[in-house]
């Protein structure tokens, strides 16, 4: 399988924290990959590196490197809002913008950069709206406000956003934290098909999750890739002691 | 140990009394005042309030059409000057403003704040009146919008604060720049509390009359340019006001009574954009 | 499952660009030139303060020269023949702020008590919002009212009961003028008290439930809850805001120009007109007869600015160390 982005001794610090210690690590294309660990292992903070999130943070410092292709996006060169184009963001609590209607927020990423052309904007909606599957439950009410819909359909809706501005990687963080089972579900089947288009990096504090969704696991501990593999071979027979605690529910 | 507890409940009774008639005594006021203005306000407006200007002495009748105008002019040029300072600056106060010179800059602001307007008059007449050589128009918006901007910079502040950091992250997510995440996300989202703390400024400086003394002057008649003094309702509320004819203090009152309308009107709408739905 | 093949146009023009920008040079230039947009608006704060400060520096300068101090302590005020004493109106400010605090104080924390812990909430809460509308009313709105109202009743009432009853008191001896010393610190109590009042609600407001739970949990009643838990706690707090209610009384001119009788003098009875920095340069300034005396204004102008910064300085530092913990105010 080919790799899409690669981590090459990624440390991340918040001010004198250590959150990220020395992570190498590769990502397969057009496959899903799961990260998994107790809350505090540094799990989060990985893929918000992936996008450059921390640049945000004035106390966090990134070191090492991530290249997506063949290219460094921590490289000085490179624009943060030019890589964040290639790599979408799905959040943990469904965040439609609450002052734009359920079309708006499909194409938002156009919308917000002031480049979008009316004539195109109904077929990005429609196509993108039909790949999450909500196409047929808002196709009425496109005008409304995104805030009206469950929060299984806002959380449809944001992949939708994501998707609509054409990145090749996919980050999510904890997307069915806020969900019910239900709602859950159909977010995996979705994961499942994204997948065929993208690659995508999964947060999930939810072993089953990680089990049924992803193709790779990296379990995360402390800040330390502790083991990465087939998700496969992870969840039955992984090869470090932690890993296997871990997943085994004895601690986190 | 054995306590008279009737003591302690006296003590906590009077004390509760005490503290009802200390609001009463505060509130009274408030009643009595307002009671004037409508009375005497009610009894003194007519048509001509609106349309006429003031009448030389000696005769009756006449309005403040030109304090309408003027107040509306200078607050609209202050608001022009002092909207895009207050609002821009507090957009550095929350998105970049993790340091200590932005606490030097809030700090700064509350203290500008509690500067007597009387001194930003002062000021302003340094700046502009002396070198324009004269009083105009200009030179009172500029003395209002000086009062303005702490003001708005606070509250554009306190409103950019509420706006949740999952908004600006998807914006950013998908490839936007933060500038322009900052314009059409954050301060999109956060703009019914911007607008109840813009109206809030402006209902302060519309009833602002000590920076207008030396700026803005006051004119009995239309004024035809903006380097020209122009009339104000608050500073002819004060001429008239301490001048000896009965027929002046009735288009004091007037005025009085406009100017409350308009800033109980001004934080009606201000209450009316505060209680809109916020984020869920 | 199906594929869309129906991607527009757009979409991968859009693609394309960005893959381009991706390494290209000109990254982020909007974002830097709105980021120093933003510093400089910003900035414009300090600006403003500096300049202000340099501006009445500089212009009050002849009058320092000139006068130095003495010039404070000088009683006589006369512009035509040069005479510039500002005694009187350090005076008359000082008095009146400070009897207009003494009288402003005990109301104003009984008000924001009532409303915080006595009143049912939606009665605090109305008398917190009649209390707001107070503090927007224009202060020359108060001036009208107090000139054209309260003083003649003063003059009618209040002060001929004072002089008859009270007369053996130097305060309150002499003729009842209506417009005098004693018309300013109403009104000045009147203006301060809602100022006052909705910051101690503030700073009442941030004192942590368990302070308050603790004492009546010890069987306190609600005044020993309010007198052991609510007030040592949210004490430097409301020290805060009075002191910045003394900073507004000391700058407030409009209302008081209208009502103090605008006389420099220094009489001891509170029944008699005086005089206060703010009003003397509302009245004076637009039309100084010389440059001297337009100088002079400035140097009054000068004192007023540094005592309102540090009274305003000592107000924030003091309100903060109460409401920061608690109202998340970014450190």
């Amino acid at each position: 399988m080919q790799t899409k982005v690669t981590l090459e001794n990624l440390n991340v610090h918040f001010g004198s924290n250590h959150a990220v210690k020395d992570v190498s690590l590769d990502f397969p294309e057009n496959s899903v990959t799961a990260i998994i660990g107790p809350s505090g292992c540094g799990k989060s903070t990985v893929l918000r590196s992936l996008n450059r999130m921390h640049d945000l943070v004035p106390s966090a410092r990134v070191t090492g490197r991530i290249m997506l292709d063949n290219t460094d996006i921590y490289d000085r060169a490179v624009d943060p809002v030019a890589v964040r184009r290639r790599i979408g963001m799905v959040f943990q609590k469904p965040n439609p913008f609450p002052a734009m209607s359920i079309h708006d927020n499909v194409v938002a990423g156009y919308k917000l950069t002031g480049s979008l052309k009316r004539s195109d904007a109904e077929d990005i909606v429609e196509s993108c709206l039909k790949r999450v599957a909500l196409w047929d439950e808002v196709k009425d009410r496109l005008k409304t406000s995104a805030m009206d819909l469950s929060g299984g359909q806002q959380q449809r809706l944001c992949i939708a956003r994501t998707i609509a501005v054409q990145p090749e990687v996919i980050l999510m963080d904890e997307p069915c934290s806020a969900l019910d089972p239900i709602a859950t579900l159909k977010i995996e089947e979705l994961i499942e098909e994204l997948k065929e288009q993208y690659t995508v990096i999964i947060v999930t504090h939810n072993m089953q999750q990680a089990a049924r969704v992803s193709d790779s696991t990296a379990f995360f501990y402390m800040g330390e890739l502790i083991e990465f593999g087939l998700t496969k071979k992870i969840f039955t027979t992984p090869e470090k002691r932690q890993t296997e605690d871990y997943i085994t529910g004895r601690f986190g | 140990m054995k306590r008279t507890p009737s003591i302690r409940l006296i003590k906590n009774g009077l004390m509760t009394l005490l503290m009802v008639a200390a609001t009463l005594a505060v509130l009274a006021p408030l009643g009595i005042i307002f009671v004037h203005i409508l009375k005497m306000g009610a009894s003194s407006i007519s048509l001509d309030f609106f349309t006429q200007i003031p009448k030389p002495t000696g005769e009756t009748g006449g309005g403040m059409a030109n304090g309408l105008a003027g107040s509306t002019i200078m607050i609209a040029m202050s608001s022009l000057i002092g909207l895009p300072v207050g609002i821009l600056g507090a957009v550095y106060l929350t998105e970049y403003g993790h340091n200590r010179f932005a606490d030097a800059i809030r700090f700064s602001a509350d203290v500008l704040a509690g500067v007597p307007s009387i001194i930003t008059g002062m000021v302003a007449y340094t700046l502009l009146v002396v070198p324009m050589k004269g009083f105009s128009a200009l030179a009172g918006a500029v003395a209002l919008a000086l009062i303005m901007i702490p003001i708005v910079l606070r509250t554009t502040e306190e409103q950019l604060k509420l706006v949740p950091g999952t908004l600006r992250e998807a914006s950013l997510a998908l490839g936007v720049p933060l500038w322009r995440t900052t314009l059409q996300v954050t301060l999109a989202s956060a703009r019914t509390g911007i607008i109840t703390g813009i109206l809030l400024a402006i209902a302060r400086i519309a009833g602002e009359t000590a920076p207008l003394l030396f700026t803005a002057l006051g004119n009995q008649f239309w004024s035809r340019k903006l380097t020209e003094p122009m009339a104000a309702i608050p500073l002819q509320i004060f001429n008239f006001a301490i001048a000896p004819y009965e027929d002046w203090h009735k288009l004091a009152w007037a005025g009085a009574l406009v100017l409350v309308v308009i800033m109980f009107s001004l934080s009606l709408a201000a209450r009316y954009f505060g209680r809109q739905k916020r984020y869920s | 499952m199906e594929i869309t093949k129906t991607m527009t146009s757009a979409m991968d023009r859009e693609t394309a660009a960005a893959k381009t920008a991706f390494i290209s040079g000109n990254k982020a230039w909007g974002d830097r030139l709105f980021r120093w947009l933003t510093l400089g608006f910003s900035a414009s704060i300090l600006l403003i303060l500096l300049i202000m400060a340099f501006e009445m520096i500089k212009e009050s300068l002849p009058a320092i020269r000139k006068f130095g101090w003495g010039f404070t302590i000088g009683k006589d005020w006369d512009p035509v023949q040069e005479q510039f004493g500002a005694l009187p109106f350090l005076y008359g400010s000082v008095v009146s702020s400070i009897l207009a605090i003494l009288m402003a104080t005990p109301l104003s924390v009984g008000t924001a008590l009532f409303i915080t812990d006595i009143a049912p909430k939606k009665l605090g809460g109305a008398v917190s919002s009649l209390v707001e509308l107070l503090a927007a009313i224009p202060s020359v709105i108060y001036g009208l009212w107090g000139v054209l109202v309260m003083a003649p009743w003063l003059q009618k009432t209040v002060q001929p009961f004072l002089i008859d009853h009270f007369g053996f008191i130097p305060l309150f001896q002499g003729a009842p003028y209506g417009v005098s010393m004693l018309a300013a610190i109403f009104i000045l109590m009147i203006m301060i008290v809602p100022i006052i009042t909705s910051i101690t609600k503030e700073v009442l407001t941030a004192v942590p439930t368990a302070q308050k739970e603790a004492a009546y949990a010890l069987g306190a009643t609600r005044w020993e809850m309010l007198r052991v838990a609510l007030l040592p706690y949210a004490r430097s707090g409301i020290l805060g805001a009075v002191i910045l209610g003394l900073g507004r009384a000391i700058g407030e001119t409009m209302a008081v120009t209208m009502v103090i009788g605008n006389t420099p003098q220094i009489a001891l009875s509170l029944l008699a007109p005086g005089y206060t920095m703010p009003s003397v340069i509302a009245n004076e300034f637009a039309e100084t007869t010389s440059k001297l005396h337009a100088s002079v204004l400035m140097e009054i102008g000068l004192i007023l600015l540094v005592v309102t910064l540090i009274i305003n300085i000592m107000a924030r530092l003091l309100i903060w160390s109460v409401t920061r913990g608690n109202s998340g105010r970014s450190a």
